[in-house]
Protein backbone atom coordinates (compact mmCIF):
# COMPACT_ATOMS: atom_id res chain seq x y z
CA UNK A 1 0.00 0.00 0.00
CA UNK A 2 1.19 3.54 -0.75
CA UNK A 3 2.26 5.90 1.99
CA UNK A 4 -0.90 7.43 3.50
CA UNK A 5 -1.42 11.13 2.84
CA UNK A 6 -2.61 11.58 6.43
CA UNK A 7 -1.63 9.38 9.30
CA UNK A 8 -3.13 9.87 12.77
CA UNK A 9 -1.41 7.84 15.49
CA UNK A 10 -2.71 7.29 19.04
CA UNK A 11 -4.05 10.80 19.53
CA UNK A 12 -5.22 11.57 23.07
CA UNK A 13 -6.66 14.86 24.27
CA UNK A 14 -8.34 15.74 27.58
CA UNK A 15 -10.01 18.86 28.91
CA UNK A 16 -9.75 18.80 32.68
CA UNK A 17 -11.04 15.38 33.67
CA UNK A 18 -12.85 14.75 30.38
CA UNK A 19 -11.04 12.60 27.83
CA UNK A 20 -12.29 14.10 24.58
CA UNK A 21 -10.19 11.93 22.26
CA UNK A 22 -8.94 8.49 23.35
CA UNK A 23 -6.16 6.74 21.48
CA UNK A 24 -7.51 7.46 18.00
CA UNK A 25 -5.53 6.14 15.02
CA UNK A 26 -6.35 5.99 11.33
CA UNK A 27 -4.78 6.47 7.91
CA UNK A 28 -6.16 8.30 4.90
CA UNK A 29 -5.02 7.31 1.41
CA UNK A 30 -4.53 9.71 -1.48
CA UNK A 31 -7.77 10.48 -3.32
CA UNK A 32 -10.01 9.12 -0.55
CA UNK A 33 -13.05 10.95 0.76
CA UNK A 34 -13.19 10.00 4.42
CA UNK A 35 -16.18 10.87 6.59
CA UNK A 36 -15.77 11.41 10.31
CA UNK A 37 -19.11 11.12 12.09
CA UNK A 38 -20.36 10.81 15.63
CA UNK A 39 -22.85 12.32 18.04
CA UNK A 40 -22.25 15.74 19.61
CA UNK A 41 -19.39 15.58 22.10
CA UNK A 42 -17.86 12.50 20.46
CA UNK A 43 -14.54 14.29 19.89
CA UNK A 44 -14.72 14.95 16.14
CA UNK A 45 -13.91 18.66 16.30
CA UNK A 46 -11.25 18.13 18.97
CA UNK A 47 -9.61 15.51 16.76
CA UNK A 48 -9.82 17.88 13.78
CA UNK A 49 -8.18 20.65 15.78
CA UNK A 50 -5.44 18.26 16.94
CA UNK A 51 -4.75 17.26 13.32
CA UNK A 52 -4.66 20.91 12.22
CA UNK A 53 -2.36 22.01 15.04
CA UNK A 54 -4.92 24.24 16.73
CA UNK A 55 -4.91 22.00 19.80
CA UNK A 56 -1.89 20.21 21.19
CA UNK A 57 -2.64 16.55 21.94
CA UNK A 58 -1.19 15.03 25.13
CA UNK A 59 -0.15 11.96 23.20
CA UNK A 60 0.17 10.82 19.63
CA UNK A 61 1.46 12.00 16.29
CA UNK A 62 0.05 13.38 13.07
CA UNK A 63 1.90 12.87 9.80
CA UNK A 64 1.13 14.42 6.43
CA UNK A 65 2.76 12.54 3.56
CA UNK A 66 5.14 10.92 6.01
CA UNK A 67 6.19 14.21 7.65
CA UNK A 68 5.46 14.81 11.31
CA UNK A 69 3.36 17.97 11.57
CA UNK A 70 2.64 18.13 15.29
CA UNK A 71 3.50 21.61 16.57
CA UNK A 72 3.35 23.30 13.17
CA UNK A 73 1.31 26.49 12.83
CA UNK A 74 -1.78 26.51 10.62
CA UNK A 75 0.00 28.65 8.00
CA UNK A 76 2.92 26.19 7.84
CA UNK A 77 0.51 23.28 7.51
CA UNK A 78 -1.27 25.09 4.69
CA UNK A 79 2.02 25.47 2.85
CA UNK A 80 2.51 21.69 3.11
CA UNK A 81 -0.66 21.29 1.05
CA UNK A 82 -3.31 21.03 3.77
CA UNK A 83 -6.45 23.12 3.21
CA UNK A 84 -9.45 23.39 5.47
CA UNK A 85 -12.90 24.87 5.84
CA UNK A 86 -14.52 25.94 9.08
CA UNK A 87 -17.77 24.99 10.78
CA UNK A 88 -18.63 28.67 11.17
CA UNK A 89 -18.68 30.93 8.14
CA UNK A 90 -15.12 31.91 7.38
CA UNK A 91 -15.04 34.26 4.46
CA UNK A 92 -13.64 37.79 4.63
CA UNK A 93 -16.91 39.74 4.48
CA UNK A 94 -15.56 43.11 3.33
CA UNK A 95 -13.57 41.64 0.46
CA UNK A 96 -15.00 40.61 -2.91
CA UNK A 97 -15.44 36.94 -3.77
CA UNK A 98 -12.51 37.27 -6.18
CA UNK A 99 -10.25 38.84 -3.53
CA UNK A 100 -11.23 36.17 -0.99
CA UNK A 101 -10.12 33.45 -3.36
CA UNK A 102 -6.97 35.26 -4.54
CA UNK A 103 -5.94 35.72 -0.90
CA UNK A 104 -6.20 31.97 -0.42
CA UNK A 105 -3.52 31.45 -3.05
CA UNK A 106 -1.23 34.46 -2.80
CA UNK A 107 0.94 33.20 0.05
CA UNK A 108 2.00 30.27 -2.12
CA UNK A 109 3.50 32.55 -4.77
CA UNK A 110 6.96 34.08 -4.40
CA UNK A 111 8.63 35.48 -1.31
CA UNK A 112 7.26 38.00 1.18
CA UNK A 113 9.19 40.81 -0.54
CA UNK A 114 8.22 39.79 -4.06
CA UNK A 115 4.59 39.96 -2.94
CA UNK A 116 5.14 43.66 -2.18
CA UNK A 117 7.48 44.70 -4.98
CA UNK A 118 6.80 42.06 -7.63
CA UNK A 119 3.86 41.85 -10.03
CA UNK A 120 0.77 42.07 -7.88
CA UNK A 121 -1.11 39.32 -9.70
CA UNK A 122 1.24 36.55 -10.89
CA UNK A 123 -1.62 34.61 -12.51
CA UNK A 124 -3.66 34.53 -9.31
CA UNK A 125 -6.69 36.29 -10.81
CA UNK A 126 -6.85 33.76 -13.62
CA UNK A 127 -6.57 30.84 -11.18
CA UNK A 128 -9.20 32.37 -8.90
CA UNK A 129 -11.55 32.93 -11.84
CA UNK A 130 -11.20 29.28 -12.83
CA UNK A 131 -12.26 28.25 -9.30
CA UNK A 132 -15.10 30.78 -9.33
CA UNK A 133 -16.33 29.20 -12.56
CA UNK A 134 -15.84 25.71 -11.15
CA UNK A 135 -18.12 26.53 -8.22
CA UNK A 136 -20.45 28.42 -10.60
CA UNK A 137 -20.10 31.70 -8.78
CA UNK A 138 -19.24 33.80 -11.86
CA UNK A 139 -22.17 36.16 -11.35
CA UNK A 140 -20.88 36.94 -7.84
CA UNK A 141 -17.21 37.54 -8.76
CA UNK A 142 -17.10 41.17 -7.61
CA UNK A 143 -19.74 40.97 -4.87
CA UNK A 144 -18.64 41.49 -1.28
CA UNK A 145 -18.47 38.05 0.34
CA UNK A 146 -20.36 39.31 3.39
CA UNK A 147 -23.45 40.07 1.30
CA UNK A 148 -23.78 36.53 -0.09
CA UNK A 149 -26.31 34.00 1.17
CA UNK A 150 -25.14 31.42 3.72
CA UNK A 151 -24.90 28.63 1.14
CA UNK A 152 -22.97 30.80 -1.30
CA UNK A 153 -20.50 31.74 1.44
CA UNK A 154 -19.99 28.02 2.10
CA UNK A 155 -19.13 27.60 -1.59
CA UNK A 156 -16.67 30.52 -1.43
CA UNK A 157 -15.17 28.98 1.71
CA UNK A 158 -14.68 25.68 -0.14
CA UNK A 159 -13.20 27.46 -3.18
CA UNK A 160 -10.72 29.21 -0.87
CA UNK A 161 -9.63 25.88 0.58
CA UNK A 162 -8.87 24.64 -2.96
CA UNK A 163 -7.12 27.76 -4.31
CA UNK A 164 -3.60 26.73 -3.27
CA UNK A 165 -4.00 23.33 -4.94
CA UNK A 166 -3.90 21.32 -1.70
CA UNK A 167 -3.40 17.57 -1.63
CA UNK A 168 -5.54 17.20 1.50
CA UNK A 169 -8.60 19.23 2.53
CA UNK A 170 -10.36 18.93 5.87
CA UNK A 171 -13.97 20.06 5.66
CA UNK A 172 -15.64 20.89 8.98
CA UNK A 173 -19.42 20.47 8.66
CA UNK A 174 -19.66 21.79 5.09
CA UNK A 175 -23.39 21.00 4.94
CA UNK A 176 -24.34 22.80 8.18
CA UNK A 177 -27.14 25.31 7.58
CA UNK A 178 -27.06 24.89 3.79
CA UNK A 179 -30.37 24.46 1.94
CA UNK A 180 -31.01 21.27 -0.03
CA UNK A 181 -30.44 22.75 -3.50
CA UNK A 182 -27.17 24.36 -2.50
CA UNK A 183 -26.15 21.18 -0.66
CA UNK A 184 -26.62 19.05 -3.77
CA UNK A 185 -24.58 21.62 -5.70
CA UNK A 186 -21.79 21.59 -3.08
CA UNK A 187 -21.63 17.79 -3.02
CA UNK A 188 -21.57 17.54 -6.81
CA UNK A 189 -18.72 20.08 -6.97
CA UNK A 190 -16.70 18.29 -4.24
CA UNK A 191 -17.03 14.96 -6.05
CA UNK A 192 -16.05 16.61 -9.34
CA UNK A 193 -13.00 18.27 -7.74
CA UNK A 194 -11.93 14.99 -6.17
CA UNK A 195 -12.25 13.19 -9.53
CA UNK A 196 -10.48 15.95 -11.45
CA UNK A 197 -7.56 16.64 -9.09
CA UNK A 198 -7.34 13.51 -6.93
CA UNK A 199 -7.50 15.69 -3.82
CA UNK A 200 -8.11 13.85 -0.57
CA UNK A 201 -10.97 14.99 1.69
CA UNK A 202 -11.65 14.38 5.35
CA UNK A 203 -15.18 15.48 6.17
CA UNK A 204 -16.81 16.03 9.56
CA UNK A 205 -20.56 16.12 9.10
CA UNK A 206 -23.85 15.50 10.86
CA UNK A 207 -25.92 15.26 7.70
CA UNK A 208 -25.94 11.49 7.21
CA UNK A 209 -27.35 11.58 3.70
CA UNK A 210 -24.57 13.97 2.66
CA UNK A 211 -21.80 11.87 4.26
CA UNK A 212 -23.07 8.53 3.03
CA UNK A 213 -23.42 9.73 -0.56
CA UNK A 214 -20.14 11.69 -0.63
CA UNK A 215 -17.64 9.56 1.26
CA UNK A 216 -15.85 6.41 0.20
CA UNK A 217 -15.06 5.43 3.79
CA UNK A 218 -16.52 6.46 7.14
CA UNK A 219 -15.08 6.46 10.66
CA UNK A 220 -17.50 6.69 13.59
CA UNK A 221 -16.45 8.25 16.88
CA UNK A 222 -18.32 7.92 20.17
CA UNK A 223 -17.07 9.26 23.51
CA UNK A 224 -13.68 9.99 21.96
CA UNK A 225 -13.10 6.50 20.58
CA UNK A 226 -13.35 4.94 17.13
CA UNK A 227 -16.27 2.51 17.36
CA UNK A 228 -16.56 1.61 13.68
CA UNK A 229 -14.88 2.03 10.33
CA UNK A 230 -15.97 0.94 6.87
CA UNK A 231 -17.81 1.79 3.70
CA UNK A 232 -21.04 3.80 4.03
CA UNK A 233 -23.06 0.59 3.52
CA UNK A 234 -21.13 -1.21 6.27
CA UNK A 235 -21.57 1.72 8.64
CA UNK A 236 -25.32 1.87 8.04
CA UNK A 237 -25.57 -1.80 8.96
CA UNK A 238 -23.23 -1.71 11.98
CA UNK A 239 -25.28 -2.39 15.17
CA UNK A 240 -22.79 -0.43 17.35
CA UNK A 241 -23.24 2.63 15.15
CA UNK A 242 -27.01 2.27 15.05
CA UNK A 243 -27.05 2.04 18.81
CA UNK A 244 -24.65 4.95 19.45
CA UNK A 245 -25.58 7.35 16.71
CA UNK A 246 -27.77 6.54 13.75
CA UNK A 247 -30.78 5.15 15.60
CA UNK A 248 -33.35 2.86 14.11
CA UNK A 249 -34.55 5.27 11.51
CA UNK A 250 -31.20 5.74 9.75
CA UNK B 1 -19.76 51.22 -14.89
CA UNK B 2 -16.43 50.10 -13.35
CA UNK B 3 -14.55 52.11 -15.95
CA UNK B 4 -16.63 55.20 -15.18
CA UNK B 5 -16.02 54.75 -11.49
CA UNK B 6 -12.28 54.41 -12.00
CA UNK B 7 -12.26 57.46 -14.28
CA UNK B 8 -14.27 59.44 -11.71
CA UNK B 9 -11.77 58.46 -8.99
CA UNK B 10 -8.87 59.64 -11.16
CA UNK B 11 -10.63 62.94 -11.90
CA UNK B 12 -11.41 63.40 -8.18
CA UNK B 13 -7.76 62.78 -7.25
CA UNK B 14 -6.57 65.25 -9.92
CA UNK B 15 -9.04 67.90 -8.68
CA UNK B 16 -7.98 67.36 -5.03
CA UNK B 17 -4.31 67.58 -5.95
CA UNK B 18 -4.94 70.75 -7.92
CA UNK B 19 -6.88 72.17 -4.95
CA UNK B 20 -3.97 71.29 -2.65
CA UNK B 21 -1.60 73.12 -5.04
CA UNK B 22 -3.65 76.31 -5.29
CA UNK B 23 -4.99 76.37 -1.70
CA UNK B 24 -2.11 78.33 -0.10
CA UNK B 25 -1.66 80.79 -2.98
CA UNK B 26 -2.43 84.31 -1.79
CA UNK B 27 -2.85 83.14 1.82
CA UNK B 28 -0.87 84.46 4.75
CA UNK B 29 1.83 82.56 6.62
CA UNK B 30 -0.54 81.29 9.31
CA UNK B 31 -3.03 79.69 6.87
CA UNK B 32 -0.13 78.13 4.94
CA UNK B 33 1.25 76.80 8.25
CA UNK B 34 -2.15 75.27 9.11
CA UNK B 35 -2.38 73.67 5.66
CA UNK B 36 1.13 72.24 6.08
CA UNK B 37 0.11 70.84 9.48
CA UNK B 38 -2.86 69.20 7.75
CA UNK B 39 -0.50 67.43 5.32
CA UNK B 40 1.87 66.35 8.11
CA UNK B 41 -0.93 64.94 10.26
CA UNK B 42 -2.44 63.26 7.18
CA UNK B 43 0.80 61.28 6.87
CA UNK B 44 0.71 60.31 10.55
CA UNK B 45 -2.97 59.33 10.24
CA UNK B 46 -2.23 57.39 7.03
CA UNK B 47 0.21 55.25 9.04
CA UNK B 48 -2.28 54.65 11.84
CA UNK B 49 -4.92 53.87 9.22
CA UNK B 50 -2.73 51.03 7.99
CA UNK B 51 -2.21 49.64 11.51
CA UNK B 52 -5.79 50.13 12.70
CA UNK B 53 -7.97 50.60 9.63
CA UNK B 54 -6.51 47.97 7.34
CA UNK B 55 -4.88 45.52 9.77
CA UNK B 56 -7.29 45.98 12.71
CA UNK B 57 -4.59 46.52 15.37
CA UNK B 58 -5.44 49.32 17.81
CA UNK B 59 -2.61 51.70 18.62
CA UNK B 60 -2.59 54.73 20.90
CA UNK B 61 1.07 55.42 20.31
CA UNK B 62 1.24 57.18 16.94
CA UNK B 63 2.35 60.47 18.52
CA UNK B 64 5.27 58.69 20.16
CA UNK B 65 6.50 57.61 16.70
CA UNK B 66 6.13 61.18 15.52
CA UNK B 67 8.32 62.05 18.51
CA UNK B 68 10.97 59.48 17.61
CA UNK B 69 11.04 60.72 14.00
CA UNK B 70 11.03 64.36 15.08
CA UNK B 71 13.78 64.08 17.71
CA UNK B 72 16.00 61.90 15.49
CA UNK B 73 15.71 64.40 12.64
CA UNK B 74 16.14 67.36 14.98
CA UNK B 75 19.27 66.00 16.68
CA UNK B 76 20.88 65.05 13.38
CA UNK B 77 20.02 68.26 11.53
CA UNK B 78 21.26 70.29 14.51
CA UNK B 79 24.49 68.29 14.23
CA UNK B 80 24.81 69.42 10.62
CA UNK B 81 23.20 66.54 8.73
CA UNK B 82 20.96 67.33 5.77
CA UNK B 83 17.28 66.56 6.34
CA UNK B 84 17.33 64.10 3.44
CA UNK B 85 19.87 61.96 5.34
CA UNK B 86 18.44 62.49 8.82
CA UNK B 87 14.84 61.64 7.91
CA UNK B 88 15.51 58.05 6.71
CA UNK B 89 17.32 57.28 9.96
CA UNK B 90 14.27 58.45 11.89
CA UNK B 91 12.08 56.25 9.72
CA UNK B 92 14.29 53.21 10.17
CA UNK B 93 14.31 53.75 13.94
CA UNK B 94 10.50 54.04 13.98
CA UNK B 95 10.19 50.92 11.81
CA UNK B 96 12.38 48.98 14.27
CA UNK B 97 10.65 50.27 17.39
CA UNK B 98 7.25 49.71 15.73
CA UNK B 99 8.26 46.13 15.04
CA UNK B 100 9.05 45.67 18.73
CA UNK B 101 5.77 47.32 19.78
CA UNK B 102 4.00 44.84 17.51
CA UNK B 103 5.13 41.87 19.63
CA UNK B 104 2.58 42.45 22.40
CA UNK B 105 -0.08 42.49 19.67
CA UNK B 106 0.73 38.83 19.03
CA UNK B 107 -0.51 38.05 22.53
CA UNK B 108 -3.11 40.66 23.42
CA UNK B 109 -5.92 42.23 21.41
CA UNK B 110 -8.52 44.98 21.70
CA UNK B 111 -8.56 47.14 24.82
CA UNK B 112 -5.57 45.33 26.34
CA UNK B 113 -3.47 46.17 23.29
CA UNK B 114 -4.74 49.75 23.50
CA UNK B 115 -3.36 49.94 27.05
CA UNK B 116 -0.01 48.45 26.01
CA UNK B 117 0.41 51.10 23.29
CA UNK B 118 -0.84 53.82 25.65
CA UNK B 119 1.84 52.80 28.16
CA UNK B 120 4.43 52.93 25.37
CA UNK B 121 3.37 56.47 24.47
CA UNK B 122 3.73 57.50 28.11
CA UNK B 123 7.14 55.81 28.30
CA UNK B 124 8.42 57.72 25.26
CA UNK B 125 7.05 60.98 26.71
CA UNK B 126 8.86 60.37 30.02
CA UNK B 127 12.13 59.50 28.30
CA UNK B 128 11.93 62.70 26.23
CA UNK B 129 11.17 64.77 29.32
CA UNK B 130 13.74 63.20 31.65
CA UNK B 131 16.74 62.60 29.39
CA UNK B 132 17.64 66.28 29.25
CA UNK B 133 21.23 65.67 28.07
CA UNK B 134 19.87 64.35 24.79
CA UNK B 135 16.42 65.81 24.28
CA UNK B 136 16.64 69.12 26.13
CA UNK B 137 13.92 67.90 28.52
CA UNK B 138 10.92 70.19 28.92
CA UNK B 139 12.83 73.00 27.16
CA UNK B 140 12.90 70.90 24.01
CA UNK B 141 15.04 71.49 20.95
CA UNK B 142 14.99 74.67 18.95
CA UNK B 143 16.41 76.14 15.75
CA UNK B 144 16.36 73.13 13.47
CA UNK B 145 17.09 74.26 9.92
CA UNK B 146 14.71 73.80 7.02
CA UNK B 147 16.19 71.82 4.14
CA UNK B 148 17.53 73.45 0.99
CA UNK B 149 17.68 71.69 -2.35
CA UNK B 150 20.09 73.69 -4.52
CA UNK B 151 17.96 76.57 -5.79
CA UNK B 152 14.79 75.38 -4.04
CA UNK B 153 14.91 76.67 -0.48
CA UNK B 154 12.14 75.83 1.98
CA UNK B 155 12.65 78.67 4.45
CA UNK B 156 9.57 80.45 3.14
CA UNK B 157 6.31 79.00 4.47
CA UNK B 158 4.85 78.53 0.98
CA UNK B 159 7.95 76.72 -0.25
CA UNK B 160 7.91 74.45 2.77
CA UNK B 161 4.24 73.72 2.06
CA UNK B 162 5.06 72.53 -1.47
CA UNK B 163 7.99 70.50 -0.16
CA UNK B 164 5.61 68.82 2.34
CA UNK B 165 3.01 68.33 -0.39
CA UNK B 166 5.61 66.53 -2.53
CA UNK B 167 6.53 64.23 0.37
CA UNK B 168 2.82 63.61 1.08
CA UNK B 169 2.18 62.62 -2.55
CA UNK B 170 5.17 60.29 -2.47
CA UNK B 171 4.07 58.74 0.87
CA UNK B 172 0.52 58.36 -0.47
CA UNK B 173 1.72 56.58 -3.61
CA UNK B 174 3.81 54.22 -1.48
CA UNK B 175 0.80 53.52 0.77
CA UNK B 176 -1.41 53.03 -2.29
CA UNK B 177 1.09 50.44 -3.55
CA UNK B 178 1.12 48.65 -0.18
CA UNK B 179 -2.65 48.43 0.28
CA UNK B 180 -3.19 47.32 -3.33
CA UNK B 181 -0.49 44.63 -3.11
CA UNK B 182 -0.92 41.13 -1.67
CA UNK B 183 0.32 42.62 1.62
CA UNK B 184 -2.72 44.90 1.67
CA UNK B 185 -4.98 41.91 1.15
CA UNK B 186 -3.21 40.09 3.98
CA UNK B 187 -3.63 43.13 6.28
CA UNK B 188 -7.38 43.16 5.59
CA UNK B 189 -7.59 39.42 6.16
CA UNK B 190 -5.84 39.87 9.51
CA UNK B 191 -8.44 42.48 10.47
CA UNK B 192 -11.45 40.47 9.34
CA UNK B 193 -10.60 36.92 10.37
CA UNK B 194 -7.08 36.15 11.62
CA UNK B 195 -7.76 32.46 12.25
CA UNK B 196 -9.00 31.93 8.69
CA UNK B 197 -6.13 34.01 7.31
CA UNK B 198 -3.60 31.82 9.13
CA UNK B 199 -5.27 28.68 7.79
CA UNK B 200 -4.79 30.03 4.25
CA UNK B 201 -1.05 30.38 4.69
CA UNK B 202 -0.93 34.02 5.81
CA UNK B 203 1.78 34.35 8.45
CA UNK B 204 -0.37 36.46 10.75
CA UNK B 205 2.49 37.03 13.21
CA UNK B 206 4.71 38.55 10.55
CA UNK B 207 1.91 40.59 9.02
CA UNK B 208 0.88 41.96 12.46
CA UNK B 209 4.45 43.10 13.11
CA UNK B 210 4.65 44.69 9.66
CA UNK B 211 1.38 46.55 10.21
CA UNK B 212 2.87 48.14 13.32
CA UNK B 213 6.28 48.76 11.76
CA UNK B 214 5.03 50.42 8.55
CA UNK B 215 2.37 52.44 10.39
CA UNK B 216 5.04 53.61 12.84
CA UNK B 217 7.42 54.59 10.02
CA UNK B 218 4.69 56.85 8.64
CA UNK B 219 4.42 58.40 12.11
CA UNK B 220 8.19 58.90 12.00
CA UNK B 221 7.95 60.61 8.61
CA UNK B 222 5.33 63.01 9.97
CA UNK B 223 7.65 63.72 12.90
CA UNK B 224 10.56 64.33 10.55
CA UNK B 225 8.44 66.99 8.83
CA UNK B 226 7.21 68.59 12.07
CA UNK B 227 10.82 69.33 13.05
CA UNK B 228 11.58 71.77 10.20
CA UNK B 229 7.97 73.01 10.08
CA UNK B 230 7.77 74.22 13.69
CA UNK B 231 11.54 74.45 14.28
CA UNK B 232 10.85 73.80 17.95
CA UNK B 233 9.92 70.48 19.53
CA UNK B 234 9.23 69.52 23.14
CA UNK B 235 7.79 66.37 24.76
CA UNK B 236 4.34 67.93 25.29
CA UNK B 237 3.81 67.99 21.51
CA UNK B 238 3.85 64.20 21.43
CA UNK B 239 1.79 63.20 24.48
CA UNK B 240 -1.13 60.82 24.68
CA UNK B 241 -3.60 63.59 23.76
CA UNK B 242 -1.89 63.85 20.37
CA UNK B 243 -2.11 60.10 19.80
CA UNK B 244 -5.83 60.33 20.56
CA UNK B 245 -6.08 63.23 18.13
CA UNK B 246 -4.50 61.14 15.35
CA UNK B 247 -6.86 58.29 16.24
CA UNK B 248 -9.75 60.75 15.93
CA UNK B 249 -8.51 61.73 12.46
CA UNK B 250 -8.57 58.10 11.33
CA UNK B 251 -12.01 57.43 12.79
CA UNK B 252 -13.61 60.68 11.62
CA UNK B 253 -12.21 60.33 8.10
CA UNK B 254 -13.13 56.67 7.75
CA UNK B 255 -11.01 53.89 9.19
CA UNK B 256 -9.83 51.43 6.53
CA UNK B 257 -10.49 53.82 3.62
CA UNK B 258 -7.51 55.15 1.71
CA UNK B 259 -8.61 58.82 1.67
CA UNK B 260 -10.06 58.73 5.19
CA UNK B 261 -6.93 60.10 6.92
CA UNK B 262 -6.82 63.17 4.64
CA UNK B 263 -10.44 64.00 5.38
CA UNK B 264 -10.07 63.22 9.07
CA UNK B 265 -6.92 65.32 9.43
CA UNK B 266 -8.75 68.07 7.52
CA UNK B 267 -11.62 68.02 10.01
CA UNK B 268 -9.44 67.81 13.12
CA UNK B 269 -6.88 70.43 11.99
CA UNK B 270 -8.90 72.78 9.78
CA UNK B 271 -12.39 72.74 11.32
CA UNK B 272 -11.33 74.44 14.60
CA UNK B 273 -9.77 77.19 12.45
CA UNK B 274 -12.94 77.57 10.38
CA UNK B 275 -15.01 77.76 13.59
CA UNK B 276 -12.83 80.45 15.17
CA UNK B 277 -15.36 83.14 14.21
CA UNK B 278 -17.63 81.68 16.93
CA UNK B 279 -14.96 82.80 19.44
CA UNK B 280 -15.36 81.10 22.83
CA UNK B 281 -17.87 78.55 21.48
CA UNK B 282 -15.75 76.99 18.77
CA UNK B 283 -14.43 74.09 20.87
CA UNK B 284 -17.95 73.28 22.10
CA UNK B 285 -19.34 73.30 18.53
CA UNK B 286 -16.39 71.29 17.28
CA UNK B 287 -16.78 68.64 20.02
CA UNK B 288 -20.55 68.43 19.44
CA UNK B 289 -20.04 67.96 15.70
CA UNK B 290 -17.54 65.17 16.29
CA UNK B 291 -19.91 63.39 18.73
CA UNK B 292 -22.87 63.67 16.34
CA UNK B 293 -20.75 62.39 13.48
CA UNK B 294 -19.39 59.39 15.35
CA UNK B 295 -22.86 58.42 16.62
CA UNK B 296 -24.61 58.67 13.27
CA UNK B 297 -21.78 57.84 10.85
CA UNK B 298 -19.42 55.43 12.62
CA UNK B 299 -17.78 54.58 9.28
CA UNK B 300 -16.53 58.17 9.05
CA UNK B 301 -16.88 60.81 6.38
CA UNK B 302 -15.92 58.43 3.58
CA UNK B 303 -18.62 56.06 4.85
CA UNK B 304 -21.09 58.96 4.80
CA UNK B 305 -20.09 59.66 1.19
CA UNK B 306 -20.64 55.99 0.34
CA UNK B 307 -24.09 56.04 1.94
CA UNK B 308 -25.09 59.17 0.03
CA UNK B 309 -23.82 57.68 -3.22
CA UNK B 310 -25.83 54.49 -2.63
CA UNK B 311 -28.90 56.60 -1.93
CA UNK B 312 -28.53 58.87 -4.95
CA UNK B 313 -27.08 56.37 -7.43
CA UNK B 314 -27.94 52.87 -6.12
CA UNK B 315 -25.98 50.02 -7.70
CA UNK B 316 -28.01 47.86 -10.03
CA UNK B 317 -27.28 44.67 -8.13
CA UNK B 318 -29.53 41.99 -6.69
CA UNK B 319 -28.59 39.40 -4.13
CA UNK B 320 -26.73 36.62 -5.86
CA UNK B 321 -28.93 33.83 -4.49
CA UNK B 322 -32.02 35.54 -5.86
CA UNK B 323 -30.70 35.45 -9.40
CA UNK B 324 -32.79 33.01 -11.37
CA UNK B 325 -31.08 29.63 -11.47
CA UNK B 326 -28.18 30.83 -9.30
CA UNK B 327 -27.82 27.49 -7.55
CA UNK B 328 -28.00 25.43 -10.73
CA UNK B 329 -25.71 27.58 -12.86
Amino acid sequence: MNMPILSVRNIEKSFGGIRAVRDVSFDVQKGEILGLIGPNGSGKSTLFNCILGQLKPEKGEVEVQGRKVSGLRASQLNKLGVGRTFQQLSVFPKMSVLDNIILAGQEHHGSMLSRLFGPSDAGLTEAAERLISFFRLDHLRDTLAGSLSYGQQKLVDAAMAFMAGPSLVLLDEPAGGVNLTMLAHLKERLVAYNAEHGTTFVVIEHNMEFVMSLCTRVIVLAEGEVIAEGTPAEIRANPKVIDAYLGGGA
Amino acid sequence: MTLNRSLLTKIAIAVLLLAAIVAPIGQGNYITYVLTSWLVFSIAAMGLNLTLGYAGQISLAQASFMAIGAYTTALLTLAGWHWVLAMPLGLILCFGVGLLLGYPALRVKGHLLAFVTLAFNTLVFLVLRNEEWLTGGTFGLVGMPRPDFFIFKTMKQLHFYYFTLGITVFASLAMWGIVRSPWGRAFKALRENPVRAESLGVDTRRITLLAFAIGSAYGGLAGALITPLVQFIEPGSFGLAHSLRILLMVVVGGSGFFFGPFLGAGVVILLPEVLRFTEGYYLIIYSALVIVMLVFVPSGLIGLGGRLREKLWPRQQVRGDLVEGAAQK
